[in-house]
């Protein structure tokens, strides 16, 4: 272990707030690469359940 | 090889096979992101100059490998599309452009986050930052490129040759810390020579280079199977899907 509390890893020898806010970009680029295609895909199947219903989009 | 490579171009086949590989991806990458990001921040040494915000290496250096990886792939996939007609590649680059963009994108943050504390400055006017900002436009190009024409396989053409003829961007990414006298340091690990850091510190790289791989790999293939989806939606194959997994309440849940 490269620090003796949590406290010291928290602030990261004074530069705390560099190391965890890039480390929190990272965290919000990884969720929006993973929400994106679930987001897309959600809504792909709705619209394609409501053309379905309507018998739209059938062969 | 050529049957299997022409399988590989053919959409249901794809679309079972990488579902089969998605869920094993995912937990591949999500472990060995714990596992180096983990041990970056914890375990690593600190820096004897640098101190503690050498730790940010362990996410920028990552970013900006895939930021250039996934380049070369989008530019690999539209040589495809022109010489050969394969529908996949186009659906694959299609997937790439956002995720590449979003590495470009973590990687200049992390790297001005970075720049603060060890050069001074959020960000100069310096051959590798520039170089990789003008990577990220390719990217935004090449996404704006496809949103703007409708017909799909024009689409799909003009993309390919702005992504082949970005490629030359990345060998000046590479080459600018030792062409022009930039504030980046130049490259430490070397294919000839050792690191010029102590394994201790670039040894939790590994997992981390490879976790983001791997997540990119998972996230790009989500995009690749929506897109086979979407393209193929009046096909037998497509249209028994899209109902089963209607049929199984997936959409109800949110997933």
């Amino acid at each position: 272990m490269a620090f003796e509390s949590f406290a010291e890893l928290l602030a990261m020898g004074g530069h705390g707030a560099y190391v965890w806010s890039a480390y929190g970009v990272a965290l919000g680029i990884l969720i929006w690469n993973i929400y994106m295609p679930l987001r897309v895909r959600r809504q792909f199947l709705r619209q394609q359940a409501r053309l379905a219903r309507r018998g739209g989009e059938m062969q | 090889m050529w049957k299997w490579l022409h399988k590989l171009g053919s959409p249901p086949w794809f679309y079972r096979i990488s579902g089969r590989w998605l869920p094993w991806l995912a937990v591949a990458s999500a472990a060995l992101l714990l596992v180096g990001i983990g041990w970056g921040l914890l375990i690593a040494p600190p820096d004897y100059q640098q101190g503690h915000t050498v730790r940010i290496m362990y996410i920028h250096v990552p970013a900006a490998i895939l930021a250039q990886s996934a380049y070369l792939m989008l530019a690999g996939a539209g040589l495809v599309v022109l010489v050969w007609p394969v529908r996949l590649a186009d659906l694959f680059a299609e997937a790439c452009a956002p995720v590449g963009a979003s590495m470009t994108v973590l990687a200049l943050a992390t790297g001005s986050i970075w720049g603060k504390p060890t050069w001074g400055t959020y960000w100069e006017w310096d051959a590798r930052l520039t170089s990789v900002l003008i990577l990220l436009f390719l990217y935004i190009g090449v996404i704006a490129l496809r949103a703007a024409i409708r017909e799909a396989e024009a689409a799909a053409r003009a993309c390919a040759i702005l992504a082949v003829v970005g490629v030359v961007n990345i060998p000046i990414i590479k080459y600018s810390v030792e062409w022009w006298n930039t504030l980046h340091q130049p490259a430490s690990f070397r294919v000839t020579e050792k690191p010029t850091m102590p394994a201790e510190m670039w040894l939790p790289l590994l997992p981390c280079v490879l976790g983001l791989y791997l997540f990119f790999f998972t996230v790009v293939l989500m995009r690749t199977r929506n897109n086979v989806l979407r393209r193929d939606r009046r096909k037998s194959w497509a249209q028994n899907e899209i109902h089963r997994l209607n049929a199984s309440g997936e959409t109800e849940h949110g997933v």
